[in-house]
């Protein structure tokens, strides 16, 4: 008898947690179900002049990009590049403390939010740039990928079924990668493209390998020849504004992309001898650079264009006689000394935030306008 | 036997004369963490006066009618949690669809009330004291209400030596360790006036 309750007291404990934590479980889903269910919503876009029927309860940037409206967003939705800013006309409560620094007082009075941080809970309107209308998700196939540095990927891609991306050069796209490996969310990051225009149904991009980074590794790694994977594009302000300025580019790394695509844009419209072109390339030793052959074929062919490239670590083995020093040392050199001073100028960057703001310094001591410096920063 | 108090007295005491941040020094992380943001102080003392209360009464319930029958109080510590925890999942779900913003300035410190030793004190205290229902479900209100009190006088202070020149190596934690100090002291004073067991 005693056995038999012993046997019995072994299987209360158990029973009794399990009933418990059962019940609660139960409790606790019942809740999900009643608080976090949002209904049906409608997003009003500008005026109505589309309007989408959409289920509730995840974030704006999410929700619009399952309907193929893509908000630009170098970060994928985490909060960090202030990008996806979209003009909200209906009341979805105060703007958050994680909104605040991206937004500058007029953007928060005129209601301006980070669409990744808001979530859809009843119906909408909101104000978004017609361009953005543009912005689609395709498929590419990989049709090429070779290593043009030891640390950077060209990759070419053949989009499918026909279609064409309509951007001007210059602009970037998002690369998404599925999950891999330790990697268990599809993840976003932005790459300038440097294939042309006119090749519209194609995209290429430049990948340097960044130690740890999920796409770049994805990219160097994981990427063959004939896969698939998806882009969003075109986004960005950095394509060039149609004045006769002279154009002070200057570039570092994978920082070539826009230009490549720039450049043979031009050349395709027979614009290279229009203006004054100027093009710093900086990288540290010769096994950096790269297309060194195509870009001074280029100047040997247009006059107008100046292609400089510059090494900060000339290696005893590169045989380097070109300029010397970091670009922005070059940068200055010839800001004060070669190009004339008299003509109006404009500033192209890309490359990391670093020498992007080391760049604006020195454009700025040489009394460059601010307003006429023109890239797009990846967060 | 459940003590005989008056449950005004019992409902003062666990607010005052045993508060239980300042007289049995519970629930001190994010006491100290939170205290420095008056808005999000207001929402964490608000949050934990709910799950105290509620937590309270639920452990209560679940101690008398399943743990003490079945003879399984040794399993009090580990029954206690699982409610605490999903009370405060409830919570949670509930304060992100009401506010956001309390819900995003709270940030991780509301699902580590899950965790805030103020919580399952008060359930242990409880079980020690033999409460009844109406007598439990007071002192977790008390309880609660004490905390959010102390929290909210500690940020008004911190709001103030913000402001004031204090001794380079005292900033920040260390004048709010000697500030919670002098509080307790001042708690203190209030000891014997109201029984609590």
């Amino acid at each position: 008898m005693e056995l038999h309750n012993l046997e019995l007291a072994y299987f209360i404990a158990p029973l009794a947690i399990s009933g418990i934590s059962a019940a609660l479980a139960a409790l606790v889903s019942v809740t999900d179900r009643i608080v976090n269910n949002y209904g049906d919503a409608v997003i009003n876009i500008n005026d109505g002049s589309k309007s989408l029927d959409v289920k509730g309860g995840t974030n704006m940037l999410l929700t619009l990009a399952e309907n193929q409206i893509f908000i630009p967003s170098a970060c994928g939705g985490r909060g960090s590049c202030g990008e996806c800013k979209v003009k909200v006309k209906s009341d979805v409560g105060p703007h958050l403390p994680t909104e605040i620094p991206y937004l500058t007082r007029e953007q928060i009075d005129g209601n301006v939010r980070l669409s990744c941080q808001v979530k859809i809970k009843s119906d909408v309107d909101i104000e978004i740039p017609d361009y953005l209308f543009k912005i689609k998700q395709y498929t590419g196939t990989v049709e090429r990928i070779r290593d043009v540095t030891h640390d950077i990927k060209e990759v070419y891609l053949k989009l499918e079924d026909g279609q064409a991306v309509d951007f001007r050069a210059g602009q970037y796209g998002q690369i998404e990668t599925p999950p891999y490996g330790k990697v268990r969310e599809r993840t976003q990051r932005a790459y300038s493209m440097s294939s042309r225009p006119s090749d519209s149904n194609h995209a290429e991009f430049l990948i340097r390998l960044v130690p740890g980074g999920i796409v770049t590794t994805y990219v160097h790694e994981h990427l063959k020849e004939g896969e698939k994977i998806k882009i969003i594009a075109p986004f960005g302000e950095f394509y060039v504004r149609d004045t006769d300025a002279t154009m002070i580019c200057v570039a570092g790394g994978s920082g070539m992309a826009p230009f490549k695509s720039i450049f043979y844009d031009f050349i395709e419209k027979g614009r290279m001898n229009e203006r004054d072109i100027w093009y710093f390339f900086g990288a540290r030793t010769r096994k950096d650079l790269f297309y060194l052959d195509e870009l001074q074929q280029m100047q040997d062919e247009y006059e107008r264009f100046h292609f400089i490239a510059a090494l900060s670590e000339p290696q005893p083995e590169d045989n380097w006689t070109g300029e010397t020093g970091l670009i922005t040392e070059v940068l200055d050199r010839y800001l004060k000394n070669e190009i004339s001073p008299d003509k109006p100028k404009e500033g192209y960057l890309c490359g990391s935030p670093g020498m992007l703001d080391a760049c604006m310094d020195v454009m700025r001591s040489n009394e460059m306008a601010e307003d006429r410096i023109y890239f797009d920063k990846f967060a | 036997m459940a003590p005989d108090i008056p449950l005004i007295s019992l409902f003062l005491a666990s607010i005052f004369t045993s508060n239980i941040l300042l007289a049995n020094f519970l629930g001190m992380c994010s006491f100290i963490a939170i205290s420095k943001d008056m808005n999000s102080s207001n929402g964490l003392g608000l949050a934990v006066v709910v799950v105290l209360t509620f937590t309270t009464a639920v452990n209560w319930a679940v101690l008398n009618y399943v743990l003490i029958p079945l003879d399984l109080v040794y399993l009090r510590f580990i029954v206690f949690i699982i409610v605490i925890a999903s009370v405060v999942q409830m919570l949670e779900m509930i304060i992100d669809r009401v506010s956001q913003t309390l819900y995003l300035s709270l940030g991780i410190f509301l699902p580590l009330i899950t965790v805030n030793c103020a919580i399952l004190g008060v359930s242990l205290f409880m079980e020690i004291r033999q409460y009844t229902f109406v007598q439990s479900t007071v002192y977790g209100l008390g309880s609660g209400l004490g905390w959010w009190l102390a929290i909210m006088a500690l940020s008004a202070i911190r709001k103030k030596t913000e402001k004031s020149k204090v001794p380079a190596g005292l900033q920040g934690a260390g004048l709010t360790f000697i500030t919670i100090g002098f509080m307790a002291m001042a708690f203190i004073g209030f000891t014997g006036l109201l029984q609590v067991q």
